[in-house]
């Protein structure tokens, strides 16, 4: 397969995708744990935001999501900014990418979460509540390794899917492993070798992922019995 | 403070966007269902040189990203001189076709591992008694086994039609107008996010909602079985004949 | 008063002195161009800008005595970027319609070239309506020849396009029949390539009546200082020559329009 000296480019952009991915979990996590959180909780406008957000972001495609947010985001930010009195202030593509895949992402972990945190024996929490332990040393020592547990399935699963949209991040103007592509396939002519090819990395990415998720999964399970069959 | 006035003048645009929108959804949506029954079939037979070759080609269309399948269909493949010239080219040259190729794929993909996975958790005492019974072959499954396993497909299959109806956004960047395509156009044209991003997040929501309720309905009727008993009271104890 | 409430007064009693800070003519500005439309505007490889598009823009800011940076920006978020002021002003061959005149303010054009239609040599006589029915014609889209198109060619299919250079790789790669274009990108970007071989332009040019024509420099709706400034210093640049100089680099044919 002749690139053309192009395959240089596509691997600087698999390590653009892999960043966007990898933040982007991280505050689609935070996003998750704290819808999470809000729907579970006591108070009902909590409860009522948390719905409203997770039922709004699953109704709506991703590239859809992701366009208005990056021009209405940057519509806010620019009427924010003359009313103080401030330049422009500039978004980097890769800063709007990770915000809106957090964003949207966070919306389908706040189910993955919140079956999780259910899933954590209630005995345990009040014990731990009984022994004196304060909710934040609760939430802590108790809740969140027991959680990890019971949330890795559907993390593994977000994930996986949070790979693939990161190809959408190209359309609004990320220059990512998608982008790359499309110019090296502009520049010479030959898009089914650059798109086969990133199809290629994609897929490698998706199985090493499956394999280090599998393992995070066994070690987490160390001690729980599985049911035989 | 929203202008209605730009959302009134792109309403047309925007009905012609939900008609692109719907009609790729139903023929995508068949052919996935059509090809994906015997994939799975496939897909759970013990015979390897069956199921192997379904595993990979899932494997494959499930670990890429649809743009870029949809990329290779419609741009890649355009570069062979010897498609360019053969009588399949017509064919290849359209956006839809390559949008109806590359999304039909896909669905099937995901299909094809809802229903194996659907037939593999077939109640292991119903497949016995069928075969008990002398089914085999075909009547096996058209009688037996895939009515059960379609009916307890249902709640995903339900998902991944919702998740390729709002997939189809993505065939608006290979220049068929769909609903998204009009957004955008409205917003380049008059630069108003919230009026055309707005109204296309409201299509997306309804066509959402609609059919959610649709597999609601079918999940009450085929799934009947699986619905929470109402408690009724006990039969009252007939009292002792004396 | 609660500490939020104090600073929101001192940002709101400092709001007016900021306000009045930028009433002077600014001496940086942030010039919008586009990169992909040679011989316009062109870019290396290593992102080095050249075209006559980029020569204005450096030539206009000389003249106005203002610190310059020029900004890439893909076409077809070009008007959002103007609106949300990632630059002050656009200098990327942006053809003036009404249409595109309820979105931004045009400065007066400082250049005007026709549009032609291009084709597979020998596949059309011409160019008409009629002679194109039924089949499909590619074109930028949101733009002024899409407009045209959409009004006078109503048996014919479209297929739009991102930007303009896509107009020749679809065209070439069989999925339209004919591409309406500049005259200008039409030759030099296309005919004149080797990828142009066999293809060949099809009947007269076509000049859009819609908006003047001609093609100008948008700002953002009601910045008239602005767009004062600019017009005055393209006069300028016209008058001393240095418009001449700077076209004939480029072209050997007359593109400064009605000038």
């Amino acid at each position: 397969m002749d690139l053309q000296g192009y395959g240089a480019a596509i691997v600087g952009g698999l390590w653009v995708t892999l960043a966007v991915a990898t933040t982007s979990l991280a505050l689609a996590a935070v996003f998750g744990l704290a819808g999470a959180l809000a729907k579970l909780s006591a108070s009902r406008a909590l409860r009522w935001a948390a719905t409203v957000y997770t039922t709004l972001i699953r109704s709506l495609p991703e590239l859809v999501l992701m366009l208005a947010i990056f021009y209405g985001g940057q519509a806010l930010l620019n009427r924010a900014g003359l009313a103080l009195g401030l330049d422009y202030i500039d978004v980097p593509p890769f800063a709007a990418g990770v915000l809106t895949i957090g964003f949207i992402f966070g919306a389908y972990l706040t189910e993955t979460f919140r079956g999780a945190i259910l899933a954590v024996p209630r005995g345990q929490l009040e014990a731990a509540r009984a022994f004196g332990m304060r909710p934040g040393q609760v939430l802590r020592r108790v809740m969140l390794p027991q959680l990890v547990r019971h949330a890795v399935p559907g993390f593994a699963n977000n994930w996986l899917v949070m790979v693939k949209a990161t190809a959408l991040v190209s359309i609004i103007g990320l220059d990512d492993m998608v982008h790359r592509a499309n110019l090296a396939a502009a520049a010479t002519r030959e898009p089914f070798t650059f798109f086969v090819l990133i199809a290629g990395i994609y897929l490698a990415v998706t199985t090493v992922s499956i394999a280090l998720l599998g393992a995070l999964e066994k070690r987490y399970s160390l001690g729980v019995k599985a049911v035989s069959f | 403070m929203i202008d209605t006035a730009v959302i009134a003048e792109s309403l047309p645009a925007f009905a012609q966007g939900l008609r692109v929108c719907l009609l790729l959804l139903v023929i995508s949506l068949t052919t996935g269902l059509v090809l994906s029954v015997p994939l799975a079939m496939a897909r759970v037979s013990s015979r390897r040189w069956l199921s192997a070759p379904v595993w990979l080609y899932t494997y494959v269309f499930r670990g890429t990203p649809l743009l870029v399948q949809l990329f290779i269909a419609y741009y890649g493949f355009a570069q062979f001189d010897a498609l360019r010239q053969s009588a399949l080219w017509p064919l290849f040259r359209e956006a839809w076709f390559c949008a109806w190729l590359a999304f039909s794929l896909n669905t099937t993909a995901y299909t094809t591992e809802i229903f194996a996975g659907a037939l593999k958790a077939t109640p292991a005492g119903e497949a016995e008694a069928a075969r008990a019974y002398g089914l085999a072959g075909w009547r096996l499954y058209a009688r037996i086994l895939l009515p059960g396993a379609l009916r307890r497909a249902l709640p995903q299959y339900s998902n991944e039609v919702v998740g390729l109806m709002h997939a189809t956004a993505i065939a608006s960047t290979v220049s068929l107008v769909d609903v998204t395509r009009v957004a955008r156009d409205v917003y380049a044209n008059h630069l108003l996010p919230v009026e055309a991003f707005g109204t296309a997040a409201l299509i997306y929501f309804t066509l959402t909602f609609v059919l959610v309720g649709a597999f609601k309905l079918m999940e009450r009727r085929w799934l009947q079985h699986l619905q929470p008993q109402r408690a009724t009271a006990p039969a009252p104890v007939p009292a002792h004949a004396a | 008063m609660s500490s939020a409430r104090r600073l929101l007064l001192v940002l709101s009693a400092a709001l007016p002195f900021i306000a009045a800070a930028q009433a002077p003519a600014p001496t940086k500005l942030r010039v919008g161009v586009e990169g992909n439309y040679p011989p316009f505007s062109k870019m290396s490889p290593d992102g080095q800008l050249s075209g006559f598009d980029i020569d204005i823009a450096r030539g206009l800011c000389a003249q106005m005595k203002v610190e310059c940076t020029l900004v890439q920006q893909e076409w077809d978020g070009m008007i959002p970027a103007l609106n949300v002021r990632k630059f002050d002003f656009i200098v990327a061959s942006m053809t003036i319609s009404d249409e595109r005149k309820r979105a931004v303010d045009f400065s007066d054009p400082y250049y005007d070239v026709p549009s032609r239609w291009v084709a597979r040599a020998g596949q059309f006589k011409e160019a008409t309506p009629a002679a194109l029915a039924g089949r499909k014609i590619i074109v930028l889209r949101n733009s002024p020849r899409a407009k045209f198109v959409a009004e006078q060619y109503k048996l014919s299919e479209v297929l739009l396009v991102a930007k303009e250079t896509d107009v020749y790789l679809e065209l070439v790669a069989g999925r339209g029949d004919i591409g309406l274009g500049s005259s200008v990108v039409a030759s030099e970007a296309f005919l004149k390539k080797p990828s142009g071989k066999g293809y060949t332009t099809v009947g007269p040019a076509v000049r859009l009546q819609d908006g003047g024509g001609g093609v100008g420099i948008a700002l953002r709706k009601g910045d008239t200082a602005l767009r004062d400034r600019i017009n005055a210093a393209l006069k300028a640049i016209r008058a001393d020559g240095s418009y001449k100089k700077m076209a004939d680099a480029y072209f050997d044919f007359d593109v400064s329009g009605t000038n």
